[in-house]
């Protein structure tokens, strides 16, 4: 039976007085890639960022409803939010390196959990580099600034930061957006193996690339949750007209 | 529309006006600022060049006696100033006021700590050494030293002069002047290390709090108050380090002289800390704020981001932070010289009084003789401070500008 590593209930999110999720309710499967797709501004990434709790940062943002990792809730008041973004790391859009050498931006993580050994260290940086397929890039360099590299491999290495912290979930915003087509099916290539290990969770403006990556597909509009199932079922026969419209491209 | 564009000829060449008189007028004002900076250098400089000068003109006696007679004139002018007493004398009154009565024990017990650094010198020299602390009996005593040093020749302190700058004693005025400018430099070195100690981590650990941690609503508060503690006038500093702060550090810490380097530079620093807050701000807002997502999104705390991801991003800037900071007490004067001691000690001891390069033209300038060895090397203080700070802000530009370029272009 598979398990369900995410789950939410009725739930809205609001910036201010206005709604930006409206009673989402969805479950999301254990080591497998569920996309979100939906037109600009339905709420893809508000959704996403409230999973490892990034909206505490924006001090509008109020949350109803009830989010559960792993039968958590997340929201409870005696969550460690630190150790739940351990847990559920996260992946952004613009790829953001610090402006450190490679291996100190991979080790990054380990570190600030306290682990200085540099056997360790060493052994970590080259598992997520090598699970992150930038490996054979980098590892003449590892000791040069991660500005140098080129924008997909900036990803790859924000990719390979995430795998190090070692969490079981990884949240991408768009991860291959802004990048060139070869970078982009390289990604796309390591989300599937990525996913042998991980629960993921992609938010994707790119119909064919949900379609080629995902397992489960969820479509939002609006705010709403309009349809979620298995991407094949989504792509072949949605339920709905407005996905229907959606997919084939008739708005969005 | 085709009429138009037809209109548009693009194959002559336009002149326009305006452009061209607001090139010239924006161009002009330029090259007249850095002018004027130059300017300013080159007659600071060259007030203290007769120092260099006089030493080879001591080796040809015409050149001496023609160069002893025009320092005599103004000599003289300037004697007849220091005669008239009346001003003096209301300056006594004046003085009882503001500084005597609260201050009477701290000028006792420099002038004893004077007399025992200077042994070699004459009474009179001892009470020169006070002169800050009591105004009074600095006028009195200057106008007669000043008499006798008329006496002895120019020319041949001149000669003597720049023998003694590099001497531990700064005596400029007494029957044998020595212009020792290693006290000053000691004093001055010390109250910036004093003063950054104090202000480098206060100011960059607030700048840290306001542009990481605080919440919106206390941060619209902090960063305009802190950055209104620029704004006050440093003597309004100097008197509150010279009246409050340094009886109630003497009473914390317990020190023989009330007013010291200590004192000093904690009050320097209070001056510092707005310029190197607000730069240090800067530099941090200016860290792309996905740095913080980041390394938050990795599970770091908001600490942990702070320390090891938005200053390490902010180094050149708090570095140049720091640097402008440290300009700003080489050059303080008013408030070295109400809470220094003003006098010029070697001692490396923080609680003992210190004499700044700044304080000691703003201490001297109004009494020196004009074209008098003490009034060139008061200007050589004068460029050595100009090429200090000079130094100072061209490293901190330099340097930052390195390091941006180093981490955009990621080599
Ligand atoms: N920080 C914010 N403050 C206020 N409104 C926001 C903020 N972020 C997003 N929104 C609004 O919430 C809605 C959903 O945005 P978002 O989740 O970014 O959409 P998507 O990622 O699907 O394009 C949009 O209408 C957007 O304007
Ligand atoms: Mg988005």
């Amino acid at each position: 039976m598979i398990l369900q590593k995410i789950r939410t209930e009725n739930m809205y999110l609001y910036y201010g007085n206005k709604m930006a999720l409206n009673n989402v309710s969805i479950s999301i499967p254990e080591k497998q890639v569920t996309a979100l797709i939906g037109p600009s501004g339905c709420g893809k990434s508000t959704f996403l960022r409230s999973l490892n709790r990034m909206n505490d940062l924006i001090d509008s943002v109020k949350i109803e409803g009830n989010i559960f990792v792993d039968d958590i809730n997340i929201y409870d008041k005696n969550i460690d939010v630190v150790n739940l973004r351990k847990k559920v790391g996260m992946v952004f859009q613009k790829s953001n390196p610090f402006a450190k050498s490679i291996f100190d931006n991979v080790a990054y993580g380990p570190r600030i959990n306290g682990n200085n050994n540099k056997s360790e260290l060493k052994e970590i940086v080259e598992k997520s580099l090598r699970d992150a397929a930038i490996w054979d890039e980098v590892k003449d360099r590892l000791h040069d600034s991660a500005m140098g590299l080129s924008g997909g491999q900036q990803q790859r290495l924000c990719i390979a930061r995430t795998l190090a912290v070692d969490p079981e979930i990884i949240l991408m915003d768009e991860p291959a957006s802004a990048l060139d087509p070869i970078s982009t099916s390289k990604i796309e290539e390591l989300i599937f193996q990525l996913k042998e290990n991980f629960t993921i969770v992609i938010v994707t403006h790119n119909m064919q690339q949900a379609a080629r990556i995902s397992d489960n597909t969820a479509f939002f509009y609006l705010g709403e949750l309009i349809e979620y199932n298995k991407t094949k079922k989504i792509y072949t026969n949605p339920d709905k007209k407005q996905t229907e419209d959606y997919i084939s491209g008739r708005f969005g | 529309m085709n009429e138009l564009k037809q209109k548009i000829d693009i194959t002559k060449k336009k002149f326009r006006w305006s452009d061209y008189i607001a090139e010239r007028i924006i161009k002009s004002v330029a090259f007249l600022s850095i002018t004027f900076i130059v300017l300013i250098f080159f007659f600071v400089f060259r007030e203290s060049f007769p120092i260099f000068n006089f030493s080879k003109d001591a080796e040809h006696k015409t050149e001496q006696d023609s160069s002893k007679q025009a320092q005599s004139n103004p000599n003289e002018i300037q004697e007849q100033y220091g005669v008239p007493a009346p001003e003096p004398e209301k300056q006594e009154q004046y003085g009882v006021v503001t500084s005597d009565t609260l201050t009477e024990a701290t000028i006792q017990t420099s002038t004893q700590e004077t007399a025992q650094q200077a042994s070699a010198q004459p009474a009179k020299q001892e009470q020169y050494g006070v002169q800050t602390a009591d105004d009074t009996s600095m006028i009195e005593n200057y106008a007669t030293s000043e008499s006798k040093a008329t006496e002895v020749s120019t020319t041949d302190n001149n000669k003597h002069a720049l023998k003694t700058l590099v001497t531990k004693d700064w005596q400029p005025v007494s029957d044998n002047p020595r212009f020792g400018l290693l006290p000053l430099l000691l004093g001055t070195l010390k109250i910036t290390i004093i003063s950054m100690l104090f202000a480098a981590p206060l100011a960059i650990l607030a700048a840290l709090y306001t542009s990481v941690f605080a919440p919106k609503r206390l941060k619209e508060i902090i960063k305009p108050a802190i950055e209104l503690l620029a704004g006050i006038p440093s003597v309004v500093i100097g008197f509150f380090a010279l009246m409050i702060m340094a009886s109630f550090l003497q009473d914390l810490f317990g020190y023989a002289t009330r007013l010291n380097s200590f004192v000093g530079g904690i009050a320097m620093g209070l001056a510092a800390i707005p310029i190197i807050y607000t730069i240090t701000e800067d530099a941090l807002n200016a860290v792309p704020k996905t740095y913080y997502e980041a390394s938050l999104a990795l599970g770091a705390s908001k600490w942990q981001t702070a320390f090891f991801v938005m200053l390490p991003a902010a180094t050149p800037g708090i570095f140049a932070a720091v640097l402008l900071g440290i300009g700003r007490v080489f050059g303080e004067t008013m408030i070295a010289l109400m809470a220094t001691g003003n006098a010029a000690m070697m001692g490396l001891n923080p609680f003992e009084s210190v004499r700044t390069l700044a304080a000691t033209i703003g201490a001297e300038m109004a009494e020196v003789v004009f074209g008098d060895t003490h009034y060139n090397v008061l200007f050589l203080i004068g460029s050595l401070l100009f090429i200090f700070t000079f130094i100072l802000n061209a490293i901190a530009e330099f340097w930052v500008k390195g390091r941006l370029m180093k981490k955009i272009q990621g080599k």
